[in-house]
Parts: C-alpha cells; sequence; structure tokens
C-alpha cells in the first residue's frame, strides 16, 4: 500500500520543504477533489478538508513565490470566465434546480419543517464571480492557470487525467467548493444536453446552447 | 464494580466470549457493522449495519450451574430499520446505512432505541409477546368468524402461553430536517427530547412530535465558498438537560447552553488546544478533526478521539485537554500514504467504560485499545479469528516501529488497513465489551475466576 503512488516523497510528517513534494500533494490534492465531485453527493466533511489543505499549500506556495502569477488578461479574458460561471450553474442543473434561495435557511428560521426535502446544497452558484481578473489571496483563480503551473513542474499525473477536457470549463474555486456535480463530462458527454435544457440562469449559455446546437446536428446526422 | 486498573494488566487479561456475522471472505458490504451500542442496563446490545438492518442481542440470564461463566448475548430481534430511498429533487440516492443508535431508558416493559441514516431519525419500539387470548366466544380458534346463532355458552378468553415473539415497530419518523448528512444523535436525560446533529446544523426534537424540529445550532456560512469546517460529532450532557456540546472538523469543542439562547450559535465553552508548531504540516489540520465525542458518565469530563490521538477534557478547562494518549503515533510518519489512500478520513469511535476509569478506541489491522487513566498503563488487543476460542485469553499486541522486530511484533507495513475498528461499545457496570470489526462482532470479557 504503501509503495503505490508516491515513494519517499512524503515520507514525514513534516511540511514538504522540497517544491516537488508540495506539487505532487497539490496535484493528488486536486485529484481527489475532482473525484469527490463525480459523486453524486460528496462527503461535505472530506471535502471541506480537502479544500482547505489545497488553499493551505497554495498559500505557502505563494508566500513562497512559487505559484506562478496569473497570466495577463486578454481581451477575451474576462467574459469567458463568466461562460465559466454560468457554464457550470446550466452543468449543475441536472443535480437539482439552478442557484435558488436555499430554503433549508428559511428552515432554521421557522419552526415547521418543509415538507419537501430542500436542495442540499446550492449548486454551483455559491461561487459568486469576482470581477474579471479579481483573484482571492492572490493565488489564480482558473484551474487552466493551476494547470499551467503544472506543466512548469513538469507532467503530472493530473494533466494526463484531465487531457482530454477542456479546462476552461472548470474554475478552482468550484472546485474547491465541491459543490459543483458531474465536472468531469466534457462537451461530448451527454449531460451537457440536460443542463442545456435546463433554465438558464444567465445569459453566458446562450454561447454554448449555439455549440451544442451544431454538436446535436452532427448527433442527428449519424 | 469495576476494578479499572485490574482490567487492563495482564494480571487480569481480556478473554473472548463470542463472535457473531459470517466468516466467509466474500461477505457482502451490506454487512458491515457501522454502529454498535448497550442498552442502559446493558441486558442488550444492538447493531447496525450498511444494509439498514438492526440486529439485537439480548443477554441470557445467568444460570446458577455456570456461576463463573457469565450470560452470553443471543439474537433477540432484527429488523429492516432503514431502506435505501431515492431524493429525486437531487437525483441521488440516499444510503440506508445506519449511522448511530441510542437506546432509550427503559420506563415499561418495551424497548425504545433511535436508529438513523443520513437523513432520517426513527424510533423504534421492541416489545416481546409471549401469551396470546384464547377462547373467543365470536370466533373460533383459526379467527373464522361463529355464527352467533350457534353459541349456547359463554365463556371469559382467557391468555395462553405462546412461543416469545418480539416485535419492533416503528413508532415515529423524524424525516425531512436535515439537509446535510446526519452523523450524530443524543437523547436528553429529560427523555422528552434528542438531538440529531449533521455537517452543518443540529435540530432538537421532541420524541412526540414528529413534524417540527427546533434547529438548535447553524454554522452554515451566508456564502458556502467561506465554508471552511464542519460539524463533526454532538452529544447532550449525561445529566444537564440544558447542555450539549459539538465537535468540528477542525479540532475544536463547543459546550452550549441552551437557556442562553434559543440559537446556539455562540457557545458558552470553546475547548481548543494550542497547536504545537513544531508538528505542523499539511495534514495538521485532517489529522486534528474530531471524529467522535463523548461525555463522561460522571459529566465532568469530555472524551475526543482525532486521527492519532484520544484527548480527555475537563469541562472546566477550555485551553487544554488534561489528558492525551496516543492511539497509533507510528502512523505520523505514514501520514501522506494515509491521504493517499483516504484512510487518514477514517472516523473513529471511542468509548468510556463504566467507572470512567478506563477509555477504548479502535485502530487498524483489527486492533483497538485501552487506556487506564489512573495507572496510565494501555494496551492493544486484536478482534480476530485466529483468537477465538471459548474463555481464550487475548495476548496483548505491539506494534514494532523500527529497528528489530521482536517475534511476536508486528511491523507497521504489515498492518491491514483496510481491517479497521471503527465503533467498539462497553457494557455500562461490567467488564464486557463488543466491538465491530467489518461484518462480525466480537465480545469480550475480562477473566473472572
Amino acid at each position: 500500500m504503501f509503495a503505490r503512488g508516491l515513494k519517499r516523497k512524503c515520507s514525514e510528517e513534516e511540511a514538504p520543504a522540497d517544491p516537488l513534494q508540495r506539487q505532487s500533494l497539490l496535484d493528488m490534492s486536486l485529484v481527489k477533489l475532482q473525484l469527490c465531485h463525480m459523486l453524486a453527493e460528496p462527503n461535505l466533511c472530506r471535502s471541506v478538508l480537502i479544500a482547505n489543505t489545497v488553499r493551505q499549500i497554495q498559500e505557502e506556495m505563494t508566500q513562497d513565490g512559487s505559484w506562478c502569477l496569473p497570466r495577463p488578461q486578454t481581451p477575451g479574458r474576462a467574459p469567458r470566465d463568466r461562460l465559466v460561471s454560468t457554464e457550470i450553474l446550466c452543468r449543475s442543473a441536472r443535480a437539482g434546480p439552478p442557484p435558488a434561495p436555499d430554503p433549508a435557511d428559511l428552515a432554521s428560521a421557522l419552526q415547521t419543517v418543509p415538507a419537501a426535502q430542500a436542495p442540499g446544497v446550492v449548486p454551483g452558484g455559491p461561487w459568486d464571480r469576482a470581477g474579471p481578473g479579481e483573484s482571492r489571496g492572490g493565488f489564480p483563480r482558473s484551474l487552466d492557470q493551476v494547470f499551467e503551473t503544472l506543466e512548469n513542474h513538469g507532467p503530472g499525473a493530473v494533466e494526463e487525467l484531465f487531457s482530454d477536457v477542456d479546462a476552461s470549463y472548470y474554475d478552482l474555486d468550484a472546485v474547491l467548493t465541491g459543490m459543483v456535480g458531474g465536472a468531469k463530462s466534457g462537451p461530448e458527454g451527454l449531460e451537457s444536453f440536460a443542463s442545456a435544457a435546463a433554465p438558464p440562469p444567465g445569459t453566458g449559455c446562450k454561447a454554448d446552447l449555439g455549440e451544442l446546437d451544431h454538436v446535436v446536428e452532427i448527433l442527428v446526422e449519424t | 464494580m469495576i476494578t479499572g486498573l485490574g482490567a487492563l494488566t495482564q494480571d487480569t487479561p481480556w478473554c473472548f466470549s463470542q463472535v457473531k456475522g459470517t466468516v466467509e471472505i466474500g461477505a457482502t458490504e451490506a454487512d458491515i457493522i457501522s454502529t454498535v451500542e448497550f442498552n442502559h442496563t446493558g441486558e442488550l446490545l444492538a447493531t447496525g449495519d450498511k444494509g439498514g438492518r438492526v440486529v439485537i442481542f439480548q443477554r441470557e440470564q445467568e444460570s446458577k450451574n455456570q456461576v463463573h461463566r457469565r450470560g452470553e448475548y443471543n439474537v433477540y430481534s432484527t429488523f429492516q430499520s432503514h431502506e435505501p430511498e431515492f431524493d429525486y429533487l437531487k437525483s441521488l440516492e440516499i444510503e440506508e446505512k445506519i449511522n448511530k443508535i441510542r437506546w432509550l431508558p427503559q420506563q415499561n416493559a418495551a424497548y425504545f432505541l433511535l436508529s438513523t441514516n443520513d437523513k432520517t431519525v426513527k424510533l423504534w419500539k421492541v416489545s416481546e409477546r409471549d401469551k396470546r387470548p384464547e377462547g373467543y366466544n365470536l370466533k373460533d380458534e383459526e379467527g373464522r368468524l361463529r355464527d352467533p346463532a350457534t353459541i349456547t355458552t359463554l365463556r371469559v378468553p382467557v391468555l395462553r402461553p405462546m412461543d416469545l415473539m418480539v416485535e419492533a415497530t416503528p413508532r415515529r419518523v423524524f424525516a425531512n430536517a436535515h439537509t446535510y448528512h446526519i452523523n450524530s444523535i443524543s437523547v436528553n436525560s429529560d427523555y422528552e427530547t434528542y438531538m440529531s446533529a449533521d455537517d452543518l446544523r443540529i435540530n432538537l426534537w421532541n420524541f412526540e412530535i414528529t413534524n417540527q424540529s427546533f434547529n438548535i445550532v447553524d454554522i452554515k456560512p451566508a456564502n458556502m465558498e467561506e465554508l471552511t469546517e464542519v460539524i463533526t460529532a454532538a452529544e447532550f450532557h449525561p445529566h444537564h438537560c440544558n447542555t450539549f456540546v459539538y465537535s468540528s472538523s477542525k479540532g475544536t469543542i463547543r459546550l452550549c447552553d441552551m437557556r442562553a439562547s434559543a440559537l446556539c450559535d455562540r457557545h458558552t465553552k470553546f475547548f481548543e488546544e494550542p497547536e504545537d508548531p513544531s508538528n505542523r504540516s499539511f495534514f495538521s489540520e485532517i489529522i486534528s478533526s474530531i471524529s467522535d465525542v463523548k461525555f463522561s458518565h460522571s459529566g465532568r469530563y469530555i472524551m475526543t478521539r482525532d486521527y492519532l490521538t484520544v484527548k480527555v477534557w475537563d469541562l472546566n478547562m477550555e485551553n487544554r485537554p488534561i489528558e492525551t494518549y496516543q492511539v497509533h503515533d507510528y502512523l505520523r510518519s505514514k501520514l501522506c500514504s494515509l491521504y493517499e489512500n483516504d484512510c487518514i478520513f477514517d472516523k473513529f469511535e471511542c468509548v468510556w467504560n463504566g467507572s470512567d476509569s478506563v477509555i477504548m478506541t479502535g485502530s487498524y489491522n483489527n486492533f483497538f485499545r485501552m487506556f487506564d487513566r489512573n495507572t496510565k498503563r494501555d494496551v492493544t488487543l486484536e478482534a480476530s479469528r485466529e483468537n477465538s476460542k471459548p474463555r481464550a485469553i487475548l495476548k496483548p499486541r505491539k506494534v514494532c516501529v523500527g529497528g528489530k522486530r521482536r517475534k511476536d511484533e508486528i511491523s507497521v507495513d504489515s498492518l491491514d488497513f483496510s481491517k479497521k475498528i471503527l465503533h467498539t461499545a462497553w457494557h455500562p457496570s461490567e467488564n464486557i465489551i463488543a466491538v465491530a470489526a467489518t461484518n462480525n462482532l466480537y465480545i469480550f470479557q475480562d477473566k473472572v475466576n
């Protein structure tokens, strides 16, 4: 059991001073979070603990200066970030209704329990989109920037896992919350059709619908 | 009375008593025991499993012939407590696994227990029937109605003995109050209320009312992206019905007083041990996450279990525990691997003995550990089929940390991490313990001369 994976990289409990050790720990944590999200209902405690660990590593990396700075914002970038967030909202719609005021919040104030089950975790939405380019705590917000970092440090298992998935679909914040469901499915997944069918909460979905139309066309022809 | 001292040393060892469960390696996952609990007298022992079943064992009366042998536990009742459900709104299945069982104190001939899965708590009544009425006037023995015109005499129906039948009936279902997964239930000392805790909220219930619950703790942030801490366990004080504690994934314990306010978001006491800077690592937070919290029977202390230690806290001292016991410190250098294979997220429980002098918790390789708080001695024992001869004395086990391994020691790298003892229970007044090892339940007793 111990021979698998990391070998001696993390043999001591002390914070791995070696950036490579730290990096592989970060990679492993991100993979765990991704796998979490493939479950319909992730274990919240586990997700929170892993997310906190990721934050901790990133904070240290930022302090060290070993975290790659976000690349300069291209003109098209800001709207794309917005697109990412609403796309995720659409995608996660299949796990429940799009973000609505959480009835559970009302329930806690009332004494009567609602008859229907409240959607447990507000899908997608909780991570507000900060203004374009704005990042939290000095570390990059989108996972493609993380992937760039990974590239700089050499190929890792994480890259291979996601090589066929458009990285722009992900947002690090969304990953960290553990609130997004089914993030693994790429554009070719049928899930994206289901999510497109759900009422889009924002206008950002329209661009994606165009793309989906194109894909549907191809499928219908075959 | 329990002699806590004697129970732990090699002088008065623990013996195998019974084992319940299948021997085959291919036992189904549904048989995995997920909770174990003695009732308040120790007469009954309940287990819940991943398949949603509850099995209750009853201790047989001690016979005069075999005074040296304490009563054995035999199956008393088996019932399906929870079934898998489907949440159509979220498109996911709700597991039927029984997370916790808690007994109510006995107030009449019937027994009552609470059992819960991730979402729904149920109150079960377990009662015996050993007599049945016979000699009805209007019905014959098979229950068919008799024509009243044919009846010429009247008789009084009598109760005649029948084979003992134990019935379990669900008396209350407390549903739809938890958005997140229920991790704890705790019966209040007033015997009228109980609480259920999930990752972010704790609700207070009255046993008689199923369509309402009071939310008494809510740590859900307004903005979920700010979530960094969850509730991991909660329990009522054994004597003060207004007091309860809950533990968190950051290794803190909060004691709350329900008299202070309706929503106990502000704690009365906050227990946290300052971090040891020399031991800091990326795993520090994960291993500090508390997996179980238990009041002592006296109500003076609380015990918490985190990944590597068990800690005893005095309710009057918030800044650090009064005792810390290392469960398996040899794992400290393996945390990265344990993180990789997810073992670091295993939730071990801990228990007090009846006199609060000994505490017990589980480990890997089917090992479990006991710590005597008075003598400061500890012992490691193993629940295995090999040690399962009747009244066989359990041999203390030892893990070799490095260097030369002695004959009976086992090295850290040989430990089987798939064999984990997460759930144990201690009889309320005697030295009888129940240890759940995957799908087997072991019962051990101390040796009685």
